[in-house]
This record gives C-alpha cells, structure tokens and sequence, in this order.
C-alpha cells in the first residue's frame, strides 16, 4: 500500500534544508561548547553563535545585537508581548492587537487581562487585513503595546505594518510584529517597517525545530519572562542552543539568497493552483484578500464538504494539506482567523490551507488539483446521500 | 490511491478494537485507522478525580495507546473529531432524559447516531467500503429474507447488543464485527501474540462521558458549564401508602429500582418505584412494588425480523444486565411500537431505557421502554 506523499503545508512546518544539514550536523557533532565558558570550547561556540546572529540580521536589516535567540516564535511572541507591557508602569495600561493573530500572541494578551491589562483586539474585514486607521482608533492614552502580526499564517495576508509603526511611532508606542509567517517569504526591513520588536521561527524557514529569535530596538523597555544566567544580554537565560542557532543563520543566508527567484516561482505555483481549482471545481472560492499576500498560500473554502474528511481523503491519496493552523488541529471551533473575516462556521469548515514550499513542482500542483477534483466530488456525493 | 478500497477501522486505544485492526491487516485487508474525539475530559475538570483521567474514554493516553498500535501494524491512522455531534445527538438527550425523570441509555444513542451512523459517513469521505469496530457481537445475511440479521456474541458475558439495537439495515449491510466468535480471553491472547501494546489493558467501563458512574454529579457540573442554571428543585419522598417520608433535592438524582441514597430510614428496605418531575414526587416502596407485567415500547428498530403482524414468543432484556425474561410481544396499531407482556412479572421496568427482543442467540430488534 505504498502512496508517495508531497507536502503543502509548509506554513506548519518546513523539511530541514540540505544547505542547513550540511553546517547542522558537523556542529553537533563537533561544537559542544557552551557558549558562555571561557575556554577554547566556549569560545569556538561563541563564535559560531555570533556569525549565526549576524547571518539572521543581514536578513532582516537589522543589528545583530539586537537579535536575542529563544526557542522558537511563540517563546518569541511571548516575550514581546508580555515583557514589553509588564514592563510598562502607570496606574492603568491596556494592549492593542488584531483579532487573526497567532495563539502565541492572543493567549499571552489574555494572559495580560488576568494581571489587570486592558486589550483590545481590531477586527479585520473579509479581505483578513488590518486597517491601520482602526488601530489608530483603538489606541488610548494609556496604550503601552500595539502587537500586529506581518503575514496571517491561515490566509498569508500581509499586514500593513509600516503604515501601522508611522502611528505608533508618532505616540511612541512600542510596535511588536509578529513575523513568523513572513520571514522567508518577503523581504523584511525592520528599519523600513518601523517596528521595535519583531518575532521569527527557524523551522519556517527549513531550520530544525526549537529556535527561534526575537528582534529587540535598542532602548525597548522588555521585562524579563524567565529567568536564570546572563544569556543573551541578560535577555534570555539558558545556555544557547548552538546547533539550532546556526542552522537557523543558515537558513537565513539560504532565504535571503533565495528569496527573489523563490517568490516567483512559488506565485506562479500558487497562481496555477488557485486558477485551477476555480476553473475545476465549483462552489469554491479564495478566502481572504487575493492582492496583498506571502507568494506561498493560498485558503481556500469548497462549500458543501467536511474539511477534516478532505484533508483525511487527501493525505491517502499522498497529498499532505491542513484546514488551518497545525496547532488546532481536531479542534471543535472552527479557526478564529476565517470566523474573524466573517466565515460562517459551515465555510469555515469547509476550507483547506495549501502552503507551498520549495520542493513543490509544477506537476505535483497539477496532480493535487486532480486529487482534489476528484475528492471534493466524491464528498459532495455522499453528504447528498447522507 | 488506495486499491481495493480500505476497510476503515474504529480505534478505541482498547485491546478489542486493536486486535481488530490488526487482525484485518493480518488476513491481507487495507486498513485505515480512525479514532473518534467524542468528549473533551478537560472541559468540566471538577468531576476528574484525583490522578487524572486516565482509562476513560477520549483520553489523551488512548488517542496515544491506539497511534502507537496503528504505527505497529503499519496502517494509516487519524483523530476524527465528533465532539459536535456527541455533545447535541448524545449528551444533551442525555441530560434532558434525565432531568424529565427518565434513565436514559446514551451508548445506544452514540451507536446510532455516532459510532454508525457518522462513522460510516467519515469511512465513506475517505473513501473506505466497509467498517469494523470492536463490538461482541454477530451480522449475518438471511437468504430467504433478505435481511442482515444480528446474533448474540459467542462469548455471552461480553455481549454487546444491547447497546446495539438501533442498527439498520444499510449500516449492518457495511459493518465486520471480526470479535463476534471470539471469546473475550482470546482476543486477549490474540493481542499478545501479535504482541499488540494494549494486550493487558483493562477495559472501559461505564459511560465514557460520566466519570465513576456519578450522573447527578455529571449533570450539575455540566449545567453550570453550559450557563444552564441547575434547577433548584426539590420534593418530597412518598410511599406507595401515601405517606411523605422526606426530603429530596430533584428527581434526577433518582432511578427507578434504587436503594441506596433515600435519606430516608424505614425498617423495610425501600425502593424508588416512580419518579415524576412534574410534581418533583418520588415513590418509594418494597421490593414487590417493583414488578411490572407489561409495558409499552416504543419507536422499535426491527433488525432480524421485519416487524410482528401477530404475538410474538421472545425474551426480552430491560437493561443491559438484565437476564432476558420470557415475554410475548404484542403489535399495536404502530408498527414500530409492541406492548410486552412477561410470563413472570420482572423488577424496576425504567422509562428511557432500551427493551432488547430475542430469540434464542437472534437480535430481533429493540425499542425504548415507555
């Protein structure tokens, strides 16, 4: 019963590149010192972590001082989010935000209500952009924190940051960006964005598992949320993760190298599927803004059918897809992200993720729309007679 | 894709439904596993007891034990989530049974409208012909009539139909019970020597969704979550010779054939005979006052036999533990609804729960006592 599997969800997850296995595993291997000590080990340690930290700024513009590596983007977004208002003093502070973030930034913000921080979460139209005017709305004299994520990792609709920061920076507000879903996929500045945190993940962009970093603005007032040794500045304690960190620098190098000739091609794959699958299957439409999104997803609803049993008929046909963030998988609501745009629970349900990555073909496109074709036909049949 | 089209194979984590699986992928069949998500125990955690909950139903360790199994045997495997339906088709009938003052039986509801009737539907979406689940219990097709007929189990002590009375006749048509000849020993020695985890894991026991069998505690519990205030009720505790004997907090807290709990101290052992949630009265006397000759049951499902146009010799069983007793049913105007008259007179005949017909080792079909 052997079935060759291709992967679309590469916003869950990416294979480990070569390029980075290659640097990877000689370090693991090789490089055990820690970081911290003094000796030759350390130091040889310390010097690899430094080159990885130089190699994630040159992606995003940035100095690499002001990188702090965590454990991966909720670590991340959990710092920014929870150091940056606790840090903040007054008699009252309150936390805006969008209703599409990610959970690692909408459970930290509910995690603030609980320590007496008022949070308001701007809503989106259907398109699943934020409107940097309602941000501007929601903001109070007492706003120490605006958290807006750059791409949506459900629809990969790009957020208007920069408008956004013009705003925040104005009033001086902190701007954290939640850049997981577009690091990789579009250029980032973050100078030009005018943020003054922003949050990534290594395994989104072909690293391993387990490391992430945190972009911190020189003068960011940030409580610490663990604690422990002088890591990182005295910004993340715990001995640094070595191997990660250099394949995640590694894997920014691979990015920024690819990034150009990668967005193309994936927008001409996205492109091809999404046009097929309207041409082809009927009752089926993009969900989200078409215009101003990461080259590499696409959400699609097709009206009538049970997305869990598509996403089921579809990975024994060999094509591995999701209805949503991995993170929610099983879940009994329907994703806050569609049901935010204004999906009905019903459409919801009934729409599927496809996130492109660099080993998908033009053939393995065409033969999912094939398999989709043929699946949703076969679920629409049944639910009739059932 | 997948030829011939798999048999979809509904994974508990338990040994029964293991054993299934693999012996499905032993005799050559394509196998796909699926387990179904019907309840999340963390949703009323107050009724979790202490050490967690592991044994129940749903629970994160079966969801583990029944991967584990499907990664041994090489077949593909997902979680379905039902919680949905299991909460509006299953739960909810539940506590609405139970609080208009019946005892309801919410297994037979989730064998028909979960465990069937929506499982075929996922087997269907993802392309599988046929179901197999773990149930004791037999399918056969009768020639001369046409019918999918069912049959006790071999093993008489695990036998599970029971709870499975609602079957139709499609849903019969697509369903294996590979465990029907086997005795309950024998799986488990099958199990072991196809060296599957779950060999010594104890079985379920109870209804997955109540933990300790305690429903009153269920029901408060899941009243408040759902912002159903729980009804202040109480009443009195009447005898069958009219006397008020106490005090009770609502009715739901009582079934029909119950001893322990009255809260009230008499010489005679007492039972509860009646329970009315319209006056919120509850009728207690002696063990005689149990009997019941006859009742009415009502919307019957006829599984082996396509209904009675005259009486019918069976015996009939009136609660899963129940001996079946000698009977003969009587049709009515309603061809899904006999009057059953026992030889002998049987103890606590409780409205909501599900009178079974047989004859002999045949299912002849069942119906819900009125």
């Amino acid at each position: 019963m052997y079935v060759q599997h291709f992967y679309f969800d590469h916003n869950a997850t990416t294979p480990v590149a070569p390029e980075v296995l290659e640097v990877l595993a000689p370090c693991l291997g090789q490089v055990y010192g820690n970081a911290s000590s003094i000796h030759h080990f350390g130091q040889a340690a310390k010097q690899k972590l430094e080159h990885s930290r130089r190699q994630l700024a040159t992606l995003i513009h940035a100095n690499p001082t002001d990188l702090v590596f965590t454990s991966g983007g909720t670590e991340a977004d959990n710092m920014a989010v929870l150091g940056v208002a606790r840090a903040a003093t007054g008699p009252s502070r309150h936390v805006v935000t969008s209703a599409i973030e990610h959970p690692a930034v909408l459970a930290g913000c509910i995690q603030l209500e609980k320590e007496g921080v008022a949070v308001t979460r701007v809503r989106t139209g259907s398109g699943g952009v934020v409107q940097a005017d309602d941000v501007l709305r929601a903001l109070r004299p007492d706003t120490v924190l605006v958290s807006v994520m750059h791409a949506n990792n459900e629809l990969g609709t790009v957020q208007p940051v920069a408008e956004i920061a013009r705003v925040t920076r104005e009033r001086r507000i902190p701007l954290h960006v939640d850049g997981v879903q577009a690091l990789g996929k579009i250029p980032v500045d973050v100078e030009e964005l005018g943020a003054d945190l922003y949050s990534m993940s290594g395994h989104k962009i072909y690293a391993p598992k387990g490391v992430g970093a945190l972009w911190v603005r020189k003068g960011t007032r940030m409580a610490p949320i663990t604690f422990g040794g002088h890591h990182e500045r005295d910004r993340r304690p715990g001995t640094e993760n070595v191997p990660g960190i250099v394949s995640f620098g590694a894997a920014a190098e691979l990015a920024g190298r690819n990034l150009v000739a990668e967005t193309e091609r994936l927008t001409t794959l996205r492109d091809r599927l999404e046009s097929a699958i309207l041409d082809r299957i009927p009752g089926s439409g993009i969900n989200g803004s078409r215009w101003s999104r990461v080259p590499n997803t696409s959400n699609i609803y097709f009206d009538g059918i049970d997305g869990e049993a598509l996403v089921i008929a579809l990975d024994l046909r060999g094509f591995s897809v999701s209805t949503g963030a991995a993170c929610s998988s099983g879940a009994l609501t329907p994703s806050h992200v569609l049901t935010a745009i204004g999906l009905g629970s019903d459409r919801a349900r009934a729409s599927m993720r496809f996130s492109l990555g660099r080993s998908n073909t033009v053939q393995q496109v065409d033969s999912l729309v094939e398999a989709l074709e043929a699946s949703v036909a076969h679920l629409r049949r049944i639910s009739v007679h059932a | 894709m997948l030829e011939p089209a798999p048999i979809a194979v509904a994974m508990s984590g338990g040994v029964d439904s293991s054993t299934v699986a693999a012996l499905l992928v032993r005799q050559g069949h394509a196998v796909v596993g699926l387990t179904m998500q019907l309840w999340n125990q963390r949703r009323l955690p107050e009724l979790v007891p202490e050490g967690g909950s592991s044994g129940r139903c749903c629970s994160l360790d079966d969801v583990y034990d029944a991967r584990r199994v499907a990664e041994q045997i090489g077949i593909p495997y997902y979680v379905v989530n039902f919680e949905r339906q299991f909460e509006e088709q299953v739960v909810k009938p539940f506590v609405d049974e139970y609080l208009a003052g019946r005892t309801p039986v919410p297994c037979t509801l989730c064998n028909n409208y979960i465990k069937f009737d929506r499982f075929i539907e996922m087997a269907d979406s993802v392309g599988a012909g046929q179901i197999a689940t773990g149930h004791y219990a037999r399918i056969r097709f009768d020639e001369p009539t046409g019918r999918y007929q069912m049959l006790r189990p071999a093993d008489h002590s695990k036998d599970q139909t029971y709870f499975l009375f609602g079957l139709t006749q499609t849903q019969m048509a697509r369903t294996l019970f590979p465990l029907g000849d086997l005795t309950k020993p024998e799986v488990r020695e099958l199990a072991r020597s196809m060296d599957l985890p779950v060999a010594a894991k104890s079985d379920s026991q109870e209804i997955c969704f109540v933990p300790n069998g305690d429903y009153a505690a269920f029901m408060t519990a899941y009243l408040k979550e759902t912002g159903v205030a729980p009804a202040e009720t109480s009443g009195d505790i009447v005898s069958t010779g009219g006397r008020t004997l106490g005090r009770h907090s609502g009715v739901h807290h009582f079934t029909v054939g119950q001893r322990r709990g009255l809260g009230v101290a008499t010489g005679e052992p007492l039972y509860v005979i009646s329970t009315d949630p319209e006056s919120q009265r509850v009728l207690v006397g002696g063990s005689d006052e149990l009997l019941r000759g006859r009742f009415f049951a009502g919307s019957v499902n006829w599984i082996s036999i396509a209904g009675v146009g005259q009486p019918v010799r069976a015996e009939v069983k009136i609660r899963n533990r129940h001996a079946a007793a000698p009977a003969t049913l009587q049709p009515t105007d309603d061809p899904a609804r006999v009057e059953v008259v026992f030889d002998e007179p049987q103890r606590a005949v409780t409205p909501g729960q599900g009178a079974v017909f047989f004859q002999g080792d045949l299912v002849l079909g069942g119906g819900w006592i009125e």
